[in-house]
């Protein structure tokens, strides 16, 4: 235990080791591309970790046993593409509603509908954060390496058992096409959390009653003599259902706070030359690692190029992102859709222009295509 | 003075402090769910259940609201998907006994893949379908188990399709226990409870309920007794017959009985079986 490991492998496989790696135990899914990958890779691989690798009847069902399987205390995860995500999206909203610990692994393909399944995309910007309906709160991770995939799946784990949130990670075809070296760390080298445990004995215990300082409720499992109750509906700190103004309230802006609260826990972002950017891009995902080819070349041409890539995307680094953007005269999004990161990038960076590059394309764009479309801002 | 309280034997399994529950006077999943934790109740004192194992896994509807009211490790979850989230408490925990208690909009309407995946694969479960042949709580559309002809908020002119008989939608997707039964009998109901309780893989139990409120009313039963002791012509209780020839017509009777009883590994016992053989 503890020792590193080298690997050789895609996003994919990378998440599956990064889930194994903290602790899954199991996992539901439904075939789809370009998500199967994971999927078989783990159906191979985790009953040797004492884990249940199960081939759900559709996606629905999918999420619905990864939180049933949380309740009763194992660590769970399912992986999907957008046509599954979607499918899955009021059972995404029923596990921030009983804040329940879970992991979707979201590989991006170029939509809408069935679009392009063997294309890369991003237009689930918007969807991964308000997936479901109502106002919760969700934590949204974007690798843009194999490396990252492995270390935001063992982070999405963390988050989602310490905040008793839903966590996606938010992959794209590209990266799971892609195979790079991995450091695959063990811990202690690498930190894995388990969920709060009660504090009280059954009787006392309240699943949805927060601790003050984390606004997170311990969670207790099935099987544990708490007779918790998972409810859906609108609930007071018992779970019962309480269709009353000030429970309602304070349940809402619970979900979405503890995430605010515990924003150390989660936000994260990267930056490339930033410093004394004049043009700041800002990318993330597979689509980055292209804008951080441009922001090489044209150093070495001596333009002042810079990138910020969000690593998380729901909530963003905010302040990171205002601070890549001080001195640059103007700001460049680059995404593989018609225009969603760049609203939220308009709104943290209000003092600068803000263009849009969105490169609707089925491969992953060259350095050259993408200064060619961002041409008029240049 | 000192308040006397009346323990009720059941009260253990129940959130007494909930009360009062949001069923109709008359309504019949009271009797359904009172036919359940007796059957738990007993299993107990003969010391054959731990009913700290047990996870009671409803969807949406008014028989769905029972989660509420009982003290159980359970689970008020999304119209339609309890049967898949009681799969993943099993899979995740083999000790652990998840019950379905819902409707049959919910199992067989919306949830209806899920059902017949599950009994496909003998997932180790025991589901309650509480029948009351309408979409109750949504105030009366018609639901797959409505009968022909029937009136239905969504049907104003009659019910033009045809019902699922859910016992042999069930039996031919591979359950290892089948049965109905009806609120109009619910000491049968009870004892079939506790034998399926204590079986492996996929067991089904539909009972036949009054939804006196919705259903009764807007067919002209004026009263939840009227509607009660309709059902009772209309149930037949038939012993030693196959799935194939039980009736489920409001008009020539529905058949109740016990009517598959099988011991196939189920689910869990099957995965352990070929994880050990070890191929992949
Ligand atoms: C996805 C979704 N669609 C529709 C509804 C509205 N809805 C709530 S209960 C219900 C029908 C319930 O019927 P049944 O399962 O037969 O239960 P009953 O109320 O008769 O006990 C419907 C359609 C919902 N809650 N969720
Ligand atoms: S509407 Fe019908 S099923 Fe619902 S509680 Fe009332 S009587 Fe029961």
């Amino acid at each position: 235990m503890g020792e590193a490991s080298l690997g050789f492998l895609n996003a994919n496989q990378a998440a599956a080791e990064g889930a194994i790696t903290a602790g899954l135990k199991f996992f539901a899914g439904y075939p789809i591309t370009p998500a199967s990958d994971l999927f078989e890779y783990l159906a191979k691989k985790l009953p040797k970790y004492g884990g249940v690798v199960v081939q759900s009847e559709d996606e629905i069902a999918a999420i619905n046993a990864i939180i049933g399987a949380s309740w009763a205390g194992a660590k769970a995860m399912t992986a999907t593409s957008g046509p599954g995500f979607s499918l899955m999206a009021e059972s995404i909203g029923f596990a921030a509603m009983t804040e329940t610990p879970i992991v979707i692994i979201q590989n991006m393909r170029a939509g809408p509908s069935t679009g392009v399944a063997t294309a890369t995309g991003q237009g689930e910007v918007m969807q991964s954060r308000w997936v479901s309906h109502g106002h919760y709160g969700i934590v949204v991770l974007t690798p843009f390496s194999s490396q990252e995939a492995y270390d935001l799946t063992i982070k999405a784990f963390n988050i989602a058992e310490r905040l008793r949130v839903p966590v996606v990670v938010l992959m794209d075809y590209v990266l799971v096409h892609t195979r790079e070296r991995v450091v695959l760390k063990k811990p202690p080298e690498v930190e894995v959390l388990e969920r709060k445990k009660p504090t009280k004995p059954p009787g006392e215990y309240r699943p949805y009653e927060p601790d003050p300082e984390d606004l997170v409720p311990p969670m207790a499992n099935y099987g544990e003599g708490y007779a918790v109750l998972v409810e859906s509906m609108a609930h007071d700190e018992r779970g019962y259902y309480a269709p009353v103004d000030d429970v309602y309230e304070r349940l809402v802006k619970r979900l979405v706070d503890k995430i605010e609260v515990n924003r150390h826990m989660v936000v994260e972002s990267a930056t490339y030359h930033t410093d004394d950017a004049e043009v700041l891009f800002v990318a993330f995902g597979s689509v980055a690692r292209s804008v951080m080819s441009v922001v090489k070349e044209a150093r070495m041409e001596g333009k002042k190029y810079g990138l910020f890539r969000p690593i998380s995307l729901w909530p963003m680094d905010e302040k990171g992102l205002r601070k890549a953007a001080e001195n640059a005269e103007q700001v460049i999004v680059v995404e593989m859709n018609y225009g969603q990161l760049v609203r939220e990038v308009e709104r943290i960076v209000r003092d600068k222009p803000v263009h849009l590059v969105p490169l609707l394309k089925l491969d992953l764009p060259t350095p050259e295509e993408i200064v060619e479309a961002a041409r008029r801002w240049l | 003075m000192a308040v006397i309280r009346n323990i009720h034997p059941l009260d253990r399994f129940l959130r007494p402090e909930r009360l009062p529950h949001m069923w109709c006077p008359g309504c019949g999943i009271g009797i359904a769910l009172s036919a359940f934790l007796r059957a738990v109740n007993e299993l107990e004192e003969e010391g054959r259940i731990d009913s700290r194992k047990i996870v009671f896994v409803t969807g949406i509807g008014c028989t769905a609201r029972a989660s509420g009211y009982v003290r159980f490790d359970a689970a008020h979850t999304p119209h339609g998907r309890a049967i898949p989230y009681a799969m993943g408490v099993k899979l995740a925990n083999p000790d652990l006994i998840p019950v379905v208690f819902s409707g049959d909009g919910d199992i067989v309407g919306i949830g209806g893949n899920h059902f017949i995946h599950a009994a496909r694969r003998n997932m180790d479960m025991l589901v309650i379908m509480v029948n009351n042949m309408i979409y109750a709580l949504t105030g009366g559309q018609v639901a797959p188990t409505t009968p022909e002809k029937i009136y239905t908020t969504t049907t104003p002119w009659g019910n033009p399709e045809r019902p699922f008989n859910a016992v042999t939608l069930a039996w031919i997707a591979g359950a290892n226990y089948v049965a109905r039964w009806s609120v109009t009998h619910p000491e049968l109901l009870k004892n079939s409870i506790k034998k399926a309780l204590l079986m492996e893989g996929f067991r089904f139990i539909e009972v036949l309920s009054i939804c006196p409120e919705v259903y009764g009313r807007h067919i002209g039963f004026r009263s939840p007794v009227e509607l009660y002791t309709h059902l009772r012509k209309v149930v037949k209780i038939r012993g030693k017959i196959r799935p194939l020839e039980t009736e489920y017509d409001w008009e020539r009777g529905i058949t109740l009985g016990e009517f598959v009883v099988r011991d196939e590994p189920g689910f869990v016992r099957r995965l352990m079986e070929v994880v050990k053989g070890g191929k992949a």
